[in-house]
């Protein structure tokens, strides 16, 4: 028996909690903004292939959630992140960045506008400081930080839809992409939005804590029939990859923890370009990324489908098969089960991406190493689209069998 | 008259392999295909409304992945998920559990015999190691060990250095493994029956062997070499049926510009001065071709659609004795629910997967023995599994289609021709062996389709329904595959092709036969090859 007060190191539980463990059969958990996170349940591969083909439940609790209020709060955000949210009518969520007076990319997240006046930020690192700095200069607004007091919950995956259907959430099914949509549900309001991070048709909930379970519960009584399962990171990075999405940490170092000069990274250069609007006034890093819109960025982030089976992951690329010059380095790299393709993303120095690009992969057998090199080819489009995850009702893309 | 570059008879999966590779090398090609429906064996079919049937194959693991992402499957539709899950059937209640966890497989295995459970690590890396060496030649064309050409002598070596590879001792224990029963090889390393007899059944699926026959344990392996994602050993499904994979194909087929034609049956192949030209349908339409590749099994390519007289001495003889048993049979039930199973845990990675009822290798043996008396055992051989509860779009909600798969089930009966009294029977056989280990299944089904192997054969064209088109012997594989001296998919008859599984490496929803075909007629016509030449996923 242990004689000290561990429960201080542990991370804490979310509202999910008591029904993520029952299905954690591995009992491994990561954590996420101080908050458990199982890397996988029972098996990633599973999870992986529940959410490409019935559904999965991803918990996005520890998701940084920010209410915005106040007739100053759309000018505020709009000063704050590359894309114009004036734009933006109420009940549609938009994907934003935000960049530092550099340019450099301080964090990736999604603001759902609630009404003229009323906006939430999500995100995954918390960014109460920076909220505060850009605040600066609007006094009719205020900001609250609902992180630690909103659950959330992520369900993906081509049965969705049926699953919500049959909870009895009415007209579920004439909610488009990114649209927000409260329903009826226990006596309270549930806020849906059709959001994810899987490339796949989804939803997302946001919900008080007291809810949560009772969310839980109803969906998975109503999932039971359509292959529901909770799926956890490791399953969540594959989806995300297939769907070419970029991950702080992996694709991007948040430029506000970045120690060495520019080891942090442009929208440019994460080929997000579409993302940053210079035809709306003044907003954060909007003179440095003008500039390098006019230069070119130096790297940019690539697609690769690779030859062979071995995973690229943390791989240099070169210009040659002889690898004699380096030219870029692998971000992320995996397997996809569904492409049945060797896919990575890729950082690469822009004045090479016309030219010959080669993996050094290194891989084992048996405990012993090896490495080859195998030829990449760039994609320009994500890996895996599912037509369904843009229909507006939604489909299910092999569901024809004739 | 038209003129295509090419036709090819039957629109299974291999057929629509052959005519992809072909339409993308630029040629004008054309499937012609005796069914209303394509796919051949590879189909879904809604035989009773708002089910699904995987009617003929139902699980899918040496689809090869090179070929697969050559063509874009996954573009064209194609999505393989795996399944978990396997319960074997013993006797009294006894059952072995295979979980998808090592930790807990390990565990099941030593509540049968702490030694089995150590020897299952070392058949597993023996069975790998034989596997890697078969699945290397899978995409490859075999050498003719008579001709030896200079690219025979090249394929010689070439599978000369994969044994050497393996060392002295291995190459020993490989050349006996060939020969060896399912029986035999499984005695070297277990002493429980009932895992046993869950091994030994992977040795007899699909064959005329039982599990004391020489030849089965080669059998077993064709039935573990297959993988899903580099997990070598496992099975996935197709999801959307196994008609996903002949749709998805048929798509690329179109992508290149192919053609199919459904209701087309050939009347005969048309040959004129030792060379084939073109086919001529049952309706009498005739149509012209360079080359005429049959995707149909070697019996029924030269002794039904072609005539004796076109053909070089023995070849009929060759095909007319080219070994084939009808031996299996299917059942494919719609469930009004999930059917439970007694003793078993109450666990959904386990029990939703596959159930195998092996019984024990006596029972395994029993059968085969009433098998060769010409009737069906009592307590068959059943392999079910339930790819609704994986795959959500072959069943309504919460209703489940079962895919059962029996051995042995004779082509003809000891008693008199199949009737449908005698395929009903037959099917009741099944649910009650079933019902044995699921009180209440029956009430549950809601349509059954029964067929035997005389069904097969009359639908899909599968000479006395035989599943590999051909046995997968020694004497019928490899260099010797359909026959000897025409392993390399050219017949005795100028431009006519073969490329379904009676060739190299046979049976499977592999579409390798059909692709190394392609590669075949592709040199012959001095065109680029377009196929894929390696797997190179085995490195």
């Amino acid at each position: 028996m242990i004689n000290f007060d561990r429960s201080q190191e542990e991370a804490k539980p979310t509202p999910f909690y008591p029904r993520l463990a029952e299905y954690n059969i591995k009992g491994g958990w990561s954590a996420w903004n101080g908050y458990k996170l199982a890397e996988y349940y029972y098996d990633a591969e599973l999870e992986y292939f529940k959410v490409r083909n019935t559904c999965g439940t991803y918990d996005i609790s520890a998701m940084q959630k920010y209410f915005i209020s106040g007739p100053d709060a759309e000018a505020m955000l709009n000063r704050m992140v590359t894309r114009d949210v004036t734009k933006m009518s109420v009940g549609r969520v938009s994907y934003v960045l935000w960049c530092t007076d550099e340019g450099r990319l301080i964090d990736d997240g999604t603001i759902f506008r609630l009404s003229e006046d009323e906006f939430m930020l999500t995100c995954s690192s918390p960014s109460t400081a920076w909220l505060r700095k850009s605040c600066f200069g609007f006094d009719n607004l205020a900001v609250s930080d609902r992180s630690d007091s909103l659950a959330a919950l992520s369900l993906q995956g081509p049965t969705s839809c049926a699953v919500l259907q049959q909870m009895g959430l009415a007209g579920i099914e004439t909610v488009k992409p990114f649209e927000i949509r409260h329903f009826d549900f226990m006596g309270t309001s549930l806020m849906v939005s059709r959001t994810g991070f899987t490339g796949d048709l989804g939803y997302e909930f946001w919900v008080e804590p007291d809810q949560a379970l009772a969310l839980w519960d109803a969906l998975y009584a109503a999932g039971s029939d359509y292959g529901i399962h909770p799926f956890g990171e490791e399953a969540t990075n594959w989806l995300r990859l297939e769907a070419g999405f970029v991950m702080p940490g992996y694709e991007f170092n948040e430029a506000l923890k970045t120690v060495h000069y520019q080891h942090d990274q442009t929208p440019f250069e994460l080929g997000l370009d579409w993302m940053v609007d210079f035809k709306k006034p003044h907003f954060n890093g909007r003179a440095a990324l003008l500039e390098e819109s006019k230069r070119g960025p130096r790297y940019r982030l690539t697609k690769l489908d690779i030859e062979g089976n071995k995973p690229a992951q943390g791989s240099f690329i070169y210009n040659s098969k002889q690898c004699s010059q380096q030219v870029g380095y692998v971000t992320s790299g995996i397997w996809s089960p569904v492409v049945k393709a060797n896919i990575a993303l890729a950082m690469i120095e822009s004045k090479h991406l016309s030219g010959e690009l080669w993996a050094e992969i290194d891989y084992e057998k048996e405990l012993r190493k090896y490495s080859k090199v195998a030829r990449c080819q760039i994609k320009t489009t994500p890996f895996w689209t599912p037509s369904h995850a843009k229909q507006t009702p939604p489909g299910d893309d092999s569901a024809d069998p004739s | 008259m038209k003129r295509f570059d090419a036709i090819i008879i039957g629109a299974g999966h291999n057929g629509l392999t052959n005519a992809a590779y072909l339409a993308k090398a630029g040629l004008d090609v054309l499937v012609v295909e005796k069914n209303d429906y394509i796919g051949g064996a590879a189909v879904s079919r809604e035989l009773y409304e708002g089910w699904i049937y995987s009617n003929c194959s139902y699980v899918c693991s040496i689809m090869r992945q090179a070929l697969h992402r050559d063509l874009d499957l996954s573009r064209h539709g194609l999505m393989l998920i795996p399944y978990l899950g396997t319960v074997n059937f013993g006797h009294g209640g006894n059952h072995l559990i295979g979980y998808h966890s090592s930790e807990a497989a390990y565990n099941e295995l030593k509540r049968h015999s702490r030694h089995d459970a150590d020897a299952m690590f070392r058949i597993q890396a023996d069975l790998n190691r034989y596997a890697l060496v078969i699945r290397k030649t899978l995409l490859r064309t075999p050498p003719d060990p008579a001709r030896l050409r200079i690219r025979d002598i090249q394929e010689l070596l070439f599978l000369a250095r994969q044994f050497w590879a393996l060392g002295e001792k291995e190459i020993y224990e490989y050349v006996r493994f060939f020969t060896l029963s399912a029986a035999d090889f499984l005695d070297e390393y277990f002493e429980t029956d009932l895992i046993k007899s869950s091994m030994a059944s992977s040795g007899i699926i699909g064959t005329a062997l039982g599990v004391y026959s020489p030849g089965s344990s080669y059998i077993l392996l064709h039935h573990v070499m297959g993988d899903v994602d580099g997990n070598i050993g496992a099975w996935g499904l197709a999801r959307g049926g196994m008609g996903a994979i002949s749709k998805a194909l048929h798509s690329a087929l179109q992508s290149f510009g192919g053609e199919v034609r459904t209701n087309a049956e050939v009347e005969c192949i048309l040959v004129k001065g030792g060379r084939a030209t073109g086919v001529v349908l049952t309706s009498g339409e005739e149509i012209q071709a360079k080359i005429v590749v049959s995707n149909l099994d070697a019996r029924r390519t030269f002794t039904k659609i072609m005539d004796k007289n076109d053909l070089p001495p023995g070849i009929y003889e060759k095909a007319k004795n080219y070994k084939f048993h009808g031996s299996s049979g299917k059942v494919n039930i719609a469930l009004d629910g999930l059917p439970r199973f007694t003793n078993l845990p109450d666990n959904p990675y386990i029990n939703r997967g596959s159930q195998v009822y092996p019984g024990s290798m006596q029972t395994l043996e029993r059968a085969y023995d009433c098998w060769k008396h010409g009737r069906w055992s009592d307590v068959p051989f059943i392999e079910s599994i339930i790819p609704s509860a994986w795959d959500p779009t072959v069943a309504p909600p919460g209703k489940h289609w079962m895919s059962n798969f029996i051995q042995y089930c004779p082509a003809e009966l000891a008693d008199g021709p199949w009737t449908p009294e005698k395929r009903h029977q037959f099917g009741q056989t099944v649910v009650n062996r079933i019902e044995e280990h699921s009180p209440g299944f029956k009430d549950l089904i809601l349509h059954m389709e029964v067929r035997t192997p005389h069904e097969i054969e009359q639908e899909v064209g599968l000479t006395e329904g035989n599943i590999f088109q051909g046995e997968l012997t020694i004497d019928q594989l490899l260099f010797n595959r359909p026959f000897p001296g025409y392993a390399q998919y050219r017949m005795p008859i100028k431009r006519m092709y073969m490329c379904g599984s009676s060739t190299h490496p046979g049976g499977g929803v592999s579409s390798a036969c059909g692709a190394n075909a392609a590669r075949e007629i592709l040199m012959d016509l001095s065109k680029p090859n377009t196929v894929p030449e390696d797997d190179c996923y085995d490195e």
